[in-house]
């Protein structure tokens, strides 16, 4: 018996061997991340918040990606924001006005108080903007912008390059951040300012914003706690949430298990295959938004010479049944696209619908230079867009219904987008939204002659090259009269679409699903940043 | 014996260079993290300028040499992501997987020892049959599906148990532990089963299938001859030559088991080391991905070399024939 012990003491020995000697390390390790562990206090209106993601650092100027923008508009405030009608409204500056074809005078609200207690002045827009410029992200957005110049404590200049249609536009991406706070050097001797991304930085771990929130405790990818701010500068406000706990679950049917077993009051987005469980579920309410990221197909016609004849290129889009994979793959979540800019943008033209006839697109491939089809290859990522893998599978069988025979490669997103630089295949994938909410960025990165200078074209891998279309964006660009600009950028629409310079599919709606007795539908936009700082619960 | 002990050690080190040369290839492979790193409209230069930085556009070699030479500094890289050292981030996650596999192993344990027994001592009775059965249908269901059907029956529509995450944990010298609060005890209970629901019938059958092969022996004859009462008979001289079979697949698997958390942290957001790798592959977070690879391969290692010397200890034959 006594042996029989030794052995079984042997057996457990064993499991703590696995176990005992990871242990001492993490006592030994570097102190560990502050806890973010306080239970919400029950007396708190706490919104427990499920994304797909969380961000990826405090600092707000780090990265441009729709999740760190979702961030901003929570511990920032901009200096104006959209609203849900795509109008442009007030909020750190109350009033704006062009004082010259370069400049525009931003009035700011008075008596408002950053998380560290610092005023917030018209010095702190200056410091704000000149950082946007050295960022390695947003300097590209901010390339037109000269500079802001404080006229006073509470009225600011920010000056353009040329004349700038989009100037305010670009105003909802300048978050003041705390130009006191963010000066000097920290404790590891590093300037407070810097713009770091993989490593450590000041920024990167604190925050000092104007906005609803102040970060309580971070856990990066764990949980990240949110408590209102005391002395939020927006009285108006309806928003009666005083503490938000965010925890990014990216796995798509454990997000929903989330929300339908009550752990989480509010997620985004909901994926397509659960939308009608949870319109279905009387305890939860859900939003849908037609969104405006474009899935498009290109069509290389330097690497494929068929590809270089119109005919084929107008046969393929003829082709694809767009409304079908709207339908069934996507489930009807999903805006079938004729063209890239989707209603509401200054390029829309109603005109230019969805074209499926497969009739003409036999007709038309009979009438080019291959009327026998040919062969190509595609690539396609399978877990950045929306059931990409599946709309490229649709695309393969639409286009072999006229001759088309295409070897199909898909792969993670980690490993596509090289593939995409390189063009290894005739037909890629590539999604779109466009960071300044505006139609010719989509035609600026998309379709514009590639030029690795100017950058213009970067993911043009179609090398579609028209310059009647480069000429009309460039000449938008320094348009101010937006009735004018909008009239060039429909005519670059149209000229796309004559020529089937790409393969459009659909645009992308956006959700959002939370618990009944939440004003969801008031804070949610097409930009996808919802205002959680106006956000009532019941 | 030393010879014995110093072969299996230096052995085990030769494989830890292997799976540090093999993740380090991967790696090469995985994707480029200055993509996730960066907004999609930075131009290609600015892409290349941070890839510099980072050491990525080096040739392999150099920069397998670095990871070498920094390895045995006791550096294993920097996630990108985290932004902190690799080690640091696996070892501030490695309390949630070791919690989840150490109480897989409990629940393990305790079950398959007397249904294993059981099954062994009694194959004919119906409820040894349907023990059997069962384990049949749960070793042939895959983990994620377990996970998956737990979360709908007692989260979603019994609102019994939290469908994701750890709970509230409790710090104790900065090992986060949920075993302290009600809270983080619910939070485990469909984890460690979905994680036990592969593992559990391997060992119920192993056990039940060594055991009756020792009770076949002539010593077990003659101790029924003597009229030993059964129970002795069972536990003290049957089971205990069963025991050691077990132990040694048990290491193995608990190396396996810490593989298996990969999916089950998965399905339930488990903030652990497996759910990280997943993560880290997806985001093309390379360094953070080899890192991983090293200490779950050490942990292998080392586990697999524990086992063999303590057998090597039990029973000296192995000693000059060698297992491998």
């Amino acid at each position: 018996m006594k042996r029989l012990f030794l052995v079984f003491a042997l057996a457990m020995a064993l499991l703590l061997a696995g176990c005992g000697g990871d242990e001492k390390k993490a006592e030994e390790g570097a102190a560990p991340e502050k806890a973010a562990e306080t239970a919400p206090e029950v007396s708190k209106v706490t919104l427990r918040l499920a994304m797909d993601a969380d961000p990826v650092s405090l600092d707000p100027q780090v990265q441009l990606s729709g999740g760190m923008l979702q961030y901003s508009h929570m511990v920032f405030d901009p200096l104006v924001r959209w609203a849900k009608d795509g109008s442009i409204e007030p909020r750190l500056a109350y009033k704006w006005e062009q004082i010259d074809p370069k400049t525009m005078r931003f009035y700011l609200v008075q008596g408002v108080k950053f998380h560290s207690g610092n005023p917030f002045t018209a010095k702190d827009v200056a410091w704000t903007l000149e950082r946007l410029k050295k960022s390695q992200d947003f300097k590209g957005l901010f390339e037109p912008f000269e500079k802001a110049v404080p006229v006073d404590d509470y009225t600011v200049d920010i000056v353009t390059k040329q004349p700038y249609g989009l100037l305010l536009s670009m105003a909802t991406y300048i978050f003041p951040m705390d130009s006191v706070f963010y000066s000097g050097t920290d404790d590891q001797g590093q300037p407070k300012d810097a713009i770091v991304k993989t490593d450590h930085s000041f920024a990167n771990v604190n925050e000092s914003g104007t906005g609803p929130y102040v970060v309580e405790s971070r856990e990066q990818g764990v949980k990240t706690v949110f408590t209102r701010f005391a002395d939020y500068w927006d009285k108006q406000s309806k928003g009666n949430v005083e503490q938000i706990v965010l925890t990014p679950i990216s796995n798509d049917a454990s997000r929903v298990a989330a929300l339908l077993s009550g752990d989480v009051d509010f997620i985004m987005p909901v994926p397509p295959q659960d939308l009608e469980r949870v319109q279905g579920n009387p305890d939860l309410q859900l939003v849908i938004m037609g969104g405006s990221r474009i899935i498009t197909l290109q069509m290389n016609q330097k690497s494929q010479p068929a590809f270089a004849d119109p005919k084929v290129r107008q046969a393929i889009v003829y082709a694809v049944n767009n409304q079908g994979i709207v339908d069934t793959i996507m489930k009807g979540f999903a805006t079938a696209a004729g063209q890239q800019a989707p209603e509401g943008f200054a390029g829309y033209v109603p005109e230019l619908t969805p074209r499926f006839d497969l009739e003409k697109a036999k007709q038309l491939m009979a009438e080019s230079s291959y009327p026998d089809g040919f062969e190509c290859t595609m690539i396609a990522p399978n877990n950045r867009y929306v059931n990409d893998e599946k709309i490229a599978e649709a695309f393969v069988s639409m286009v072999s219904k006229i001759g088309i025979k295409v070897s199909l490669k898909t792969m993670p997103k980690a490993q596509y987008w090289d593939e995409f630089d390189a063009q290894v295949a005739d037909v890629q994938m590539i999604g779109w939204h466009p960071d300044t909410e505006d139609s010719a960025n989509y035609t600026e990165f998309l379709l514009m002659c590639r030029n690795a200078e100017t950058g213009y074209g970067q993911y043009n891998s179609g090398n579609y090259c028209n310059p009647k279309v480069d000429e009309l964006i460039l000449a938008s660009q320094i348009e101010t009269d937006l009735a004018k600009r909008s009239e060039m950028l429909q005519e670059v629409e149209r000229i796309l679409y004559e020529d089937a310079a790409f393969v459009p599919l659909h645009w992308q709606n956006l959700s959002w699903a939370s618990k009944k007795g939440m004003s969801i539908e008031d804070i949610v936009n097409v930009q996808n940043f919802p205002y959680f700082g106006d956000l009532v619960i019941e | 014996m030393a010879a014995f002990i110093i072969r299996r050690i230096l052995q085990a080190f030769m494989v830890m260079v292997i799976i540090g040369f093999i993740g380090f290839a991967i790696k090469q492979s995985l994707g480029d993290p200055v993509r996730e790193l960066t907004g999609i409209s930075v131009s290609a230069e600015e892409r290349d300028a941070l890839r510099d930085k980072l050491g990525l556009n080096d040739p392999f070699v150099v920069q397998f040499g670095r990871f070498l030479y920094n390895a045995a500094h006791g550096d294993l890289g920097r996630s990108f992501f985290y932004k902190k050292p690799a080690m640091e981030v696996i070892l501030a996650k490695a309390p949630a997987t070791l919690e989840l596999v150490f109480c897989s192993a409990v629940l393990i344990v305790f079950l398959s020892v007397p249904l294993g027994i059981y099954c062994a001592i009694r194959p004919k009775r119906l409820f040894a049959k349907l023990v059997m059965g069962g384990s049949t249908v749960g070793v042939s269901i895959p983990v994620f599906l377990t996970a998956i059907m737990l979360i709908y029956i007692f989260s979603i529509e019994l609102h019994w148990l939290p469908s994701f995450g750890r709970g509230e944990t409790v710090n104790i010298h900065g090992w986060h532990t949920g075993l302290l609060t009600l809270d983080g005890l619910k939070h485990l209970i469909m984890p460690t089963v979905a994680l036990s629901s592969i593992m559990l019938p391997l060992f119920i059958r192993l056990i039940r299938s060594e055991m009756m092969e020792v009770l076949e022996n002539d010593y077990i004859k003659y101790a029924w001859a003597k009229g030993l009462p059964p129970m002795r008979v069972w536990i003290v001289h049957a089971f205990r030559n069963t025991l050691l079979p077990v132990i040694t697949v048990g290491g193995v698997q608990l190396g396996v088991m810490i593989a298996f958390t990969i999916l089950t942290e998965t399905v339930f957001s488990w903030q652990g080391m497996g759910f990280m790798f997943i993560e880290a592959v997806e985001r093309a977070d390379s360094s953070l991905m080899v890192a991983y690879l090293v200490v779950v391969g050490f942990i292998f290692v080392v586990v697999n070399t524990v086992v063999d010397i303590i057998y090597g200890l039990v029973n000296p034959t192995v000693r000059i024939t060698g297992r491998k």
